[in-house]
């Protein structure tokens, strides 16, 4: 039997704690820190290094055993910080693994951004071709598909204006256009579907699927669970670092899904080397603040979240967005909707947000969460400094209560009390 | 594009290295490109800036060190000499400053897709190049203007830039490496391409570095490199010293190889600190 993808205990390694405090290490600190452990090498030739400096390691991927014939197309899942990302870095050469070994066979691509290489600078033409050079296509390659790659792109007005001055639409239909049109044998794919208007998703969903229909081998991590049940023919989920179960797409959904109904309501993410900002909690607080999976509809409840930036900050926005179990937005809320002037201005510690949900809003049924952080940290742009995607799930449940049977069991995905006027 | 049978192992293997470098030489010339269309772009007078930038220095050197300090330049107009150094000085520090950028502008491209890193240091090279060979045609047109005409040995000169070559590669993957992990690179790069222009004879001939110190001075990489252009440009009598050359040249492929070793050993740690 011969296979398309074949790893063997791949797993990688980050150390964290005291080497790695700060983000960037500068070199005045590894002077230091090297002349020290020289110094403490000396005087204590017997104690190893690792008591010493309390280096800690934090396995991010563990024991990946993974057998992929051509042809087949699985998708990975798992919650943020589980490992899948770092799994499709590994398999696409960007990093390397710590332990273990992997084989591929065939040309391979990897999808984890649309747009990699873009200059902002240029125009849709020459960034076509960049983009497509980037993505390891050649020159060749790309002339011949050139029509093609606009034709998709549906920007043919613009290609000679420089996409800095594209609408961001425009933007990520042009690069999704040349990722469209690779041609591997391999192609792993990391959330990158999440893009453009809904229109434009289900086309690149659409082009997935004959993708998929050609044949071709891919690998595709996703939260969207619509998308990896109708692309996917084998599903694996991923918990910390290792691969906990597989299997056909409906089971390993469900048994996904289960999982988060597990949580206590209070999801405490691994920490990853991120500058700037980092999100460390995200949780459901009913009313009494406890934590809970599950809170009542005609209850408020509150969202949770606790963060910690590393470095001053300006220009900070926290969005929250919750989600139907479909994906459908039902609605974002930022920590600036109130005052958009006001605590825009971070400087470095740990912050505990907190939003009120009021009660009757959301409808019964199972939601989930978005969180994603936005600053400028000093000498940078602003961009997203770290993001939790579909991170928490959690319950809204009808209760029993007598007074309240004007809501049962309304289709809708708000039900909110609105108020009337009737009159004759 | 990519190799049909793909081996992911912790440490990469050294005979992958070239071949892989092989299949990517389009990216090079793809990513030079692009440099070289966006630095021009949204500016008035454009490539004019490659003319101008080794001119205005070739004009200045020539006021201090040729009028004002009055230093020796034999039977040779002083600003030939100058410019005749200018050329590989220009070339090195152009290529150290842009490479030392290199990696951390791009970080993205690093953090998301795979090609070998290696492609980004020497993409400085190449544009810095083209800006060479720009303010080559400057140079023709001034030898020109003092009626000196090249005689054989400038066709020793490709193997001379082939030199620079290295050795500017050589200082640039050292430098982009290190700036990945410890960003002070960026601060000290400046300093060091300003200090790098006194310690180099540049608006000097060498000739003026007393008969006993030569060979120390020829530790430096480019001060080999900066008298073979003169030496095979400038024509007439100009000698060249030979032990501090050869001793130079060494310096700059040991310069090359310990470069590459280095910045194939950082490399695996890329995407995860920049």
């Amino acid at each position: 039997m011969t296979y398309a993808l074949k790893t063997e205990g791949i797993g990688k390694s980050y150390t964290i704690g005291h080497m790695r405090s700060t983000h960037t290490r500068n070199f005045r600190e590894a002077l230091i820190s090297s002349t020290r452990s020289l110094v403490q090498r000396i005087s204590h030739p017997l104690s190893s290094n690792r008591e010493l400096f309390d280096i800690e390691e934090f396995w991010a991927l563990r024991d990946i055993n993974l057998k992929v014939s051509p042809g087949e197309r699985v998708g990975l899942i798992g919650r943020n910080g589980t490992g899948k990302s770092t799994l499709l870095k590994i398999l696409s050469r960007i990093t390397e693994p710590t332990t273990g070994r992997a084989s591929l066979h065939g040309r391979i691509s990897a999808l984890l951004q649309v747009g990699t290489g873009f200059h902002p600078e240029l125009t849709g033409r020459e960034n076509i071709f960049l983009n497509g050079a980037v993505l390891g296509m050649g020159r060749r390659e790309i002339q011949s598909k050139f029509d093609e790659i606009v034709a998709f792109s549906e920007v043919e007005q613009f290609l000679d204006t420089p996409v800095k001055r594209y609408s961001s639409g425009m933007y990520v239909r042009l690069a999704f256009a040349v990722a469209a049109h690779l041609d591997p044998e391999i192609l792993l794919v990391d959330e990158v579907l999440a893009v453009g208007d809904i229109d434009f998703q289900k086309k690149c969903l659409g082009r997935m699927n004959t993708v998929a229909d050609e044949g071709r081998t891919i690998l595709f991590v996703s939260h969207n669970m619509a998308a990896i049940s109708r692309l996917c023919n084998r599903v694996i989920l991923l918990d910390k670092g290792r691969i906990i179960q597989e299997g056909d797409p409906e089971t390993i959904i469900q048994a996904y899904f289960a999982q988060g109904e597990q949580a206590s309501g209070l999801l405490v993410l691994t920490p990853e080397d991120k500058p700037g900002a980092q999100i460390e909690e995200i949780g459901i607080a009913n009313e009494d603040s406890q934590f809970a999976s599950s809170v009542k509809v005609h209850r408020d409840f509150f969202i949770h979240l606790r963060f910690r930036v590393h470095e001053k900050l300006d220009q900070t926005r926290v969005a929250i967005s919750v989600l139907t179990q479909d994906g459908t937005t039902v609605f974002v809320t930022m920590h600036t909707d109130e005052n958009p002037e006001e605590k825009r201005e971070l400087l470095p510690g740990s912050y505990c947000a907190r939003v009120r949900i009021p009660a009757h809003f959301l409808n019964v049924g199972t939601y989930s969460l978005n969180v994603q952080i936005i600053g400028r940290r000093s000498g940078y742009g602003r961009a997203e400094l770290d993001r939790a995607q579909q991170a928490l799930n959690f319950r809204v449940e009808q209760t029993g209560t007598i007074s309240l049977e004007v809501n049962t069991a309304r289709p809708g995905v708000v039900t909110p009390i609105l108020p009337w006027s009737l009159e004759q | 594009m990519h190799a049909s049978e793909i081996i992911i192992e912790p440490r990469k293997r050294a005979s992958h290295v070239w071949r892989e470098l092989w299949l990517y030489r389009e990216l090079l010339f793809f990513l030079a490109w692009r440099d070289l269309i966006v630095r021009y772009k949204q500016t008035v007078i454009g490539v004019a800036w490659s003319v101008f930038r080794p001119v205005i220095t070739m004009v200045i050197l020539t006021l201090v060190f040729g009028k004002l300090a009055k230093l020796p330049s034999g039977e040779i107009p002083y600003p030939l000499l100058v410019y005749a150094a200018m050329l590989p000085w220009q070339f090195f520090s152009n290529t150290f400053g842009v490479s030392a950028n290199s990696l951390v502008s791009n970080a993205n491209m690093i953090s998301k897709t795979y090609f070998p890193r290696i492609i980004l240091p020497t993409t400085a090279m190449i544009t810095s190049l083209v800006d060479f060979l720009i303010a080559f045609s400057i140079y023709i047109a001034l030898m020109f203007w003092y009626g000196i005409s090249p005689d054989w040995k400038i066709l020793v000169l490709p193997l001379l830039i082939l030199l620079a070559s290295l050795a500017s590669l050589g200082a640039g993957f050292f430098i982009s490496a290190l700036n990945v992990t410890y960003r002070d690179f960026r601060i000290v790069i400046p300093f060091i391409m300003q200090f790098g222009l006194y310690i180099s004879p540049v608006g000097f001939s060498s000739d003026v570095v007393p008969e006993k110190w030569r060979l120390l001075y020829s530790l430096n990489p480019m001060v080999g490199v900066i008298d073979g252009f003169r030496w095979a440009l400038l024509g007439g009598e100009t000698q060249l010293y030979i032990p501090g050359f050869i001793l130079s040249t060494c310096l700059s492929l040991l310069l090359f190889l310990l470069g590459i070793r280095f910045f194939y050993r950082a490399e695996r740690t890329f995407a995860d600190i920049i």
